[in-house]
């Protein structure tokens, strides 16, 4: 069983603050971190390992510094891990980016299985794995909440919106899967040792034959064209008095709008 | 891109014409020819020939060649659910009228089904579509990925949409990133605003982004269609006037490729602590971790019941496992917009409001007067939940008698 797992990492966006004055992110001191639902698929990922064999290989794209990312990758336990990362992928959009991904995955050759989270908690978009899906030419499964191995194929429980969806798809594919698919585990101090001593492998985009019409800026159909920061909301009314004297005017006004 | 027929492999057994949905295929002295004019290059021939006789040759996609003028009309997708149509398909269509006006041009709408899909149609127009392209089959009866896929991008090549909408559920952002990257189109992620550029005559597409924290305008200048899924509950939809008189149904023949069908639904597991749906309830009662303890989510269901009203909930107290992931509200689970929104003893982080700050009014009930959701609310309650709720619960229920 060979297992690819496609990791971002991304600044933490619950301590991603706004500066009042310039109406821009304040990114200073803002950690990097593995995007959470990222975490879950390496979880996923060793888990079939260590059921069924095999071999677990993270992959990012992204600046240097993104090695960090992969070093918790094995320190959790993976086997292999490779960074793609080149001046031309700067400015990906998504459609760059699984073309990007796709090529690295054709260069590290065989799997069975693509896992990548269920969207990046900065670009918030669910677009990367599909995306990838359709570069390889192999089904998807999105928003996975349960996995099971059965011979050649997958059952997958889809968290929907009202109810779960059960599937079945043949080996090779790529899944996405949500936060309630597990619960990630903690680096041991074996893998900690491991990432330590670990030389991160780097492809270019002349190392994974990237043509340079389809990455960064250049492959990307998308632009920003402008970024804001969203009309902060006028608050409303606090209710004073006991809670049976504010429960009664919450419900007079309630009335009043005609809302109940 | 190109198609032949290996004339040395070809052994005559017309399962090709058969497979082709176009009717592309006829046998010349028993070896099949494509007639290139009718051929749209789909496949469906290749994966049924037995004797690999027949080649497609794909051109890589290149980037912003593309024709644009050839490009019009808005499209959106319906999404249905085995024939009930979800209503983030009509609040599109509603939006692509308004924005079919500033480009002077119509608006379609996308239905796959299986037959009984037809009589949702008429509720379609009444919407605002100008026409209907419709593709029928009984492999078209659940939303799968690649079927789907498939036929829609033979719609888009065959009728080239300048937009393309739809809506940012599970299968909506599904299908939406798949058919991007097959048509090479720029797509962006769950908007929240859409306009045409007076000027250029493209279309804005504003969205958040870091979790709420920021608002992002994008545009796909040099490829068609613009491609947008746009979240639940952002529009409202409103029926048109004197619609209903126009039925211009475009028929469109399925592509099916025996390829696109390896995925299959096994079966769809209900949530029973579902009482009312979500998104959309016209009151929604929401808990937080401030109930304290995962008993209280029956004082927060027992306000909900007496107002009609859904029962939603902050991620962590699904994190914590007190009640189902379908009902959490915001990044990561539903927008949702209702008339009424009740947030019990949730601190109101962004990616929270980012959820339901659509909401017309907002009560929150928190014991913290700093807890942020103090800062969206209509009404503001500062006190314990756990005393609050059953209050309002008592006095709504003398109320109602
Ligand atoms: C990538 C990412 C995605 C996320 N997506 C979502 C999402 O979709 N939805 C979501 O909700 N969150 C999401 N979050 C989490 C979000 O940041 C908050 O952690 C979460 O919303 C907090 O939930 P809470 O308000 O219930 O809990 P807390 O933040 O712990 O707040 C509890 C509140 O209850 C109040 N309280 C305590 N006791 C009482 C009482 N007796 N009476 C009244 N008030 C009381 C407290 O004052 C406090 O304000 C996401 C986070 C990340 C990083
Ligand atoms: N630069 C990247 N490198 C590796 N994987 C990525 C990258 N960007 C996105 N992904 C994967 O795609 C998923 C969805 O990302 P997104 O479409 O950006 O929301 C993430 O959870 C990752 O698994």
């Amino acid at each position: 069983m060979d297992i690819i797992v496609c990791i971002k990492q991304v600044p933490d966006t619950t301590e991603v603050k706004i500066n009042p004055e310039t109406n821009t992110l304040i990114r200073e001191g803002v950690p990097s971190i593995i995007n959470p639902f990222d975490e879950n698929a390496i979880e996923e990922a060793l888990r079939l390992r260590e059921k069924h064999g095999g071999k677990v290989t993270v992959i990012t794209m992204g600046p240097p510094q993104a090695k960090e990312a992969l070093k918790q990758a094995i320190a959790m336990g993976a086997d292999d891990v490779a960074l793609v990362s080149d001046k031309a992928f700067a400015g990906s959009d998504t459609w760059a980016t699984s073309y990007t991904l796709a090529q690295t995955i054709k260069k590290i050759g065989r799997f069975d299985i693509i896992f990548c989270g269920k969207q990046a908690i900065d670009g918030d978009t669910a677009q990367v794995g599909p995306g990838i899906a359709e570069w390889l030419n192999i089904p998807q499964i999105t928003f996975a909440v349960k996995v099971e191995l059965q011979g050649d194929k997958i059952k997958v429980e889809r968290l929907l919106e009202e109810a779960n969806e059960v599937v079945e798809v043949p080996l090779p594919c790529m899944l996405t899967v949500v936060k309630q698919i597990n619960e990630p585990r903690v680096s041991s101090l074996k893998g900690m040792m491991k990432a330590k001593k670990t030389e991160i492998k780097t492809f270019s985009a002349a190392d994974v034959d990237a043509d340079p019409l389809k990455t960064g800026h250049n492959g990307s159909p998308t632009r920003v064209v402008k970024i804001f920061t969203p009309p902060p909301k006028g608050g409303g009314e606090m209710l004073c008095g006991s809670t049976e004297e504010m429960v009664s005017s919450l419900i007079s006004r309630l009335k009043e709008r005609k809302t109940i | 891109m190109g198609i032949k027929i290996l004339q040395d492999k070809c052994a005559g057994c017309t399962l090709c014409v058969k497979a082709c949905p176009f009717g592309a295929i006829k046998m010349e002295t028993k070896k099949a020819v494509i007639d290139l004019t009718a051929c749209t290059l789909c496949g469906a021939c290749v994966s049924t020939c037995k004797f690999n006789a027949i080649e497609l040759i794909k051109e890589e996609a290149k980037s912003g060649t593309a024709d644009l003028s050839s490009y019009k009309n808005i499209w959106v997708f319906i999404e249905h659910h085995l024939g009930e149509i979800n209503p983030v398909s009509y609040e599109l269509l509603t939006e692509a009228k308004k924005l079919s006006e500033d480009l002077k041009c119509e608006v379609a709408a996308v239905l796959l089904g299986d037959e009984k899909i037809e009589n949702g149609i008429d509720e379609l127009f009444s919407y605002g579509a100008d026409k209907v392209y419709l593709s029928t089959h009984a492999e078209f009866k659940e939303y799968r990925t690649a079927p789907y896929t498939r036929t829609i991008t033979e719609m888009i090549k065959k009728f080239k949409p300048e937009i393309f909408l739809i809506g940012a559920t599970t299968t909506g952002r599904d299908l939406a990133a798949r058919l991007a990257i097959r048509v090479n189109a720029g797509l962006t992620a769950d908007c929240t605003g859409l306009s045409i550029d007076p000027k250029k005559k493209i279309l804005n597409q504003t969205r958040p982004a870091f979790g709420g924290n920021i608002m992002a305008t994008i545009i796909s200048p040099n490829h068609r269609p613009q491609m947008a899924t746009v979240r639940p509950k952002v529009f409202k939809r409103i029926k048109c006037q004197g619609a209903g008189a126009k039925v211009d149904i475009i028929k469109f023949d399925p592509v099916i490729n025996k390829e696109d069908l390896v995925v299959k639904i096994l079966g769809l597991i209900k949530d029973e602590s579902i009482k009312v749906n979500l998104q959309e309830a016209e009151i929604i009662v929401s808990g937080g971790r401030g109930i304290s303890d995962p008993k209280n989510f029956k004082m927060v269901e027992e306000l909900a019941a007496v107002l009609s009203g859904a029962v939603g909930a902050s991620r962590a107290t699904v994190d914590a496992g007190w009640i189902s992931a379908h009902h959490q509200v915001g990044q990561t689970g539903k927008t949702v917009a209702p008339k009424l929104y009740i947030a019990c003893g949730i601190s109101g982080k962004i990616q929270h409001l980012v959820g339901m700050q659509g909401s017309d009014t907002i009560v929150a009930i928190n014991k913290d007067p700093d807890a942020p959701i103090f800062k969206i609310a209509t009404y503001g309650i500062l006190g314990d939940c756990l005393e609050v709720i059953p209050a309002l619960t008592r006095k709504i229920k003398e109320l109602r008698g």
